[in-house]
């Protein structure tokens, strides 16, 4: 039995439009599923509805739009099927890229921001510790939740939206601060520290937690000496969230709901306690190298998630003036950019190639599937191989970087 | 009428009355990139059932693995006619309802919701029936719905 306000009754009743009363009988759905006994209001949602799946994406965005659908709270929008600045690097049948095109604009009118963005902790205005939200996108919900603070369940496609329009979720899963505590106790040796460089770290790490502890929210200790930066945990929280189900973790002494590990724990004993060795970081990164060196490099891939603005100047400055001998792509926000247009500049200058609003392994044609890519994102290593063939070397920053310039995989040796 | 024991009341969160033969996911599979829309198959070569097809099939199963844009793909399934025929399921895990309720609102059709309350002790392949209060039958013959 779930128990509705006045308003919630009569946006159900359809006294806020077809639209919303549409999207009142899906957040329902969603919480008689997860037994809430209540809805819970939101300050603000990240809506990953705007990737275009097929016609039935259109089918339920107009079906919100002709019912009057306009979102209640401040809705950012992940990345879209194509960027929209650059519509000659969408190489896909005309047809899709129209249709994609139309997607993202379906859900600009409803309200959203045009963000296209996967990383929207990354925008100005971000909410309060504390605060509750509905973002989609795994990356997304595990940074804001961990790194932080703000109180989101795993929402996906279609009832991102949903909660939006009513600015309403079910009170359930991580809104029930019972519900945030650490189950999975992971100790990081001091071996897996030094014989990892320190760019890949947190994709090693999170790859491996992620693998481990599935759906635990895992606590992780023995990293008191890392500095714990917003970069570090987007790194771990996407590794995490994409080789397990991992919408929320702690890091003793850096996360702002584990002061210690009484507070991550909540008192309550963990299910599971491991180590973490150096040799898991290293099987974890034979686990996500599919490509050998010594092969044909046939491009280089950074930015997933999104580069922060920090990241974008730092890739400038490692690259120089130097110019790139190899498809070389850095993926961030139309934000990000605008925030520093003159990085931006240079990478280009450098004959690097900028993808905005959207994600290189949702373009399937700006990289040869017979080549082989490094990245230093463990997200990107786990995805694009079945996404568009290629086979992938996964390196640090500035390996990457190197490799791009002298157009052969260069590999620095401590790479894990 | 069901012409076969009761198994169970499940508690019928979506859909009507329906039946299809018993599919028990061995793994949790992700829709997205998980299963191919245009057939019904699960296309993730790592899935022990690879190359099975889920369409029609009373899918028993725990929580969706991997991406939570799986409730899109479940609802181009739907309006591509290969989704399953009913979800059955055992973890209270939202993403893959979530696009059969989509599918309700804009095409008026797709698998029938069922919360199950504990273990489903059938063999694939049994045609299982569903009734509008949720009980679920195992059947011999094709039911018909009142």
């Amino acid at each position: 039995m779930i128990r509705l306000s006045d308003d919630e009754t009569g946006m159900l009743a359809g006294a806020s439009g077809p639209a919303a009363a549409l999207s009142m009988r899906v957040i329902l759905a969603a919480a008689r599923i997860q037994g809430a006994g209540r809805l819970i209001p939101i300050a603000s949602a990240h809506v990953d509805s705007c990737l275009y799946h097929g016609p039935s994406s259109l089918d339920f965005a107009r079906a919100l739009l002709s019912g009057g659908g306009r979102v209640r709270v401040p809705t950012t929008l992940n990345v879209g099927g194509l960027d929209r600045s650059r519509p000659d690097l969408f190489a896909g049948p005309a047809s899709h890229g129209e249709a994609a095109r139309q997607l993202m604009d379906s859900y600009v009118e409803m309200g959203c921001q045009p963000t296209f963005t996967c990383a929207p902790y990354q925008l100005p205005g971000r909410p309060a510790p504390g605060t509750d939200v509905a973002w989609a996108e795994s990356n997304a919900i595990v940074f804001g939740n961990s790194m932080i603070g703000l109180r989101t369940s795993r929402y996906g496609d279609l009832i991102d939206i949903c909660a939006a329009i009513t600015g309403r979720v079910p009170y359930a899963g991580l809104h029930i601060p019972e519900n945030r505590a650490a189950r999975a106790i992971f100790t990081v040796e001091q071996d897996a520290l030094s014989r990892v460089d320190e760019d890949l770290l947190p994709a090693l790490l999170g790859h491996h937690i992620g693998r481990r502890t599935g759906t635990l929210i895992p606590a992780l200790d023995g990293l008191q000496a890392i500095a714990v930066t917003e970069d570090w945990g987007k790194a771990f929280g996407a590794a995490a969230a994409s080789s397990g189900g991992v919408a929320m973790f702690h890091i003793l002494g850096a996360t702002p709901e584990a002061p210690d590990l009484a507070a991550a724990t909540q008192g309550k004993p963990p299910v599971l306690t491991e180590r973490v060795s150096g040799a898991d970081l290293m099987a974890a990164h034979r686990e996500l190298t599919t490509g050998a060196p010594g092969a044909r490099l046939g491009g280089v891939s950074i930015g997933t998630p999104h580069l922060s603005a920090q990241q974008l100047a730092r890739l400038a400055a490692q690259l120089a003036d130097r110019q790139v001998r190899v498809p070389t792509y850095a993926t961030t926000s139309r934000f990000v950019i605008g925030s520093d247009p003159a990085a931006a500049q240079r990478l280009e200058a450098a004959g690097v190639t900028i993808i905005r609003d959207t994600c290189t392994y949702f373009q399937p044609d700006i990289i040869d599937p017979g080549a082989m890519v490094m990245t230093n994102s463990a997200k990107w290593a786990y995805y694009a191989p079945a996404m568009l063939g290629c086979t992938v070397i996964l390196a640090s920053q500035s390996d990457c970087i190197e490799s791009a310039v002298s157009g052969e995989i260069t590999l620095s040796g401590r790479h894990g | 009428m069901a012409d076969g024991g009761l198994l169970m009341a499940g508690e019928l969160i979506l859909g009507q009355a329906t039946s299809g033969p018993l599919l028990r996911l061995t793994e949790p599979v992700s829709f997205w990139g998980g299963v191919d829309e245009k057939t019904g198959q699960i296309i993730d070569q790592h899935h022990p059932q690879y190359k099975v097809c889920l369409a029609g099939t009373a899918l028993l199963m725990g929580a969706a693995r991997g991406s939570s844009s799986s409730s899109s793909t479940l609802l181009e399934c739907v309006r591509l006619g290969t989704a399953p025929a009913m979800l059955l399921l055992t973890e209270r895990d939202t993403i893959l309802p979530v696009g059969v309720a989509a599918a309700w609102e804009i095409y008026g059709r797709g698998p029938s919701v069922l919360l199950l309350p504990g273990r489903l002790d059938t063999r694939d392949g049994e045609q299982i029936r569903v009734d509008k209060q949720g009980r679920i039958y195992k059947c011999s013959a094709i039911a018909t719905d009142e």
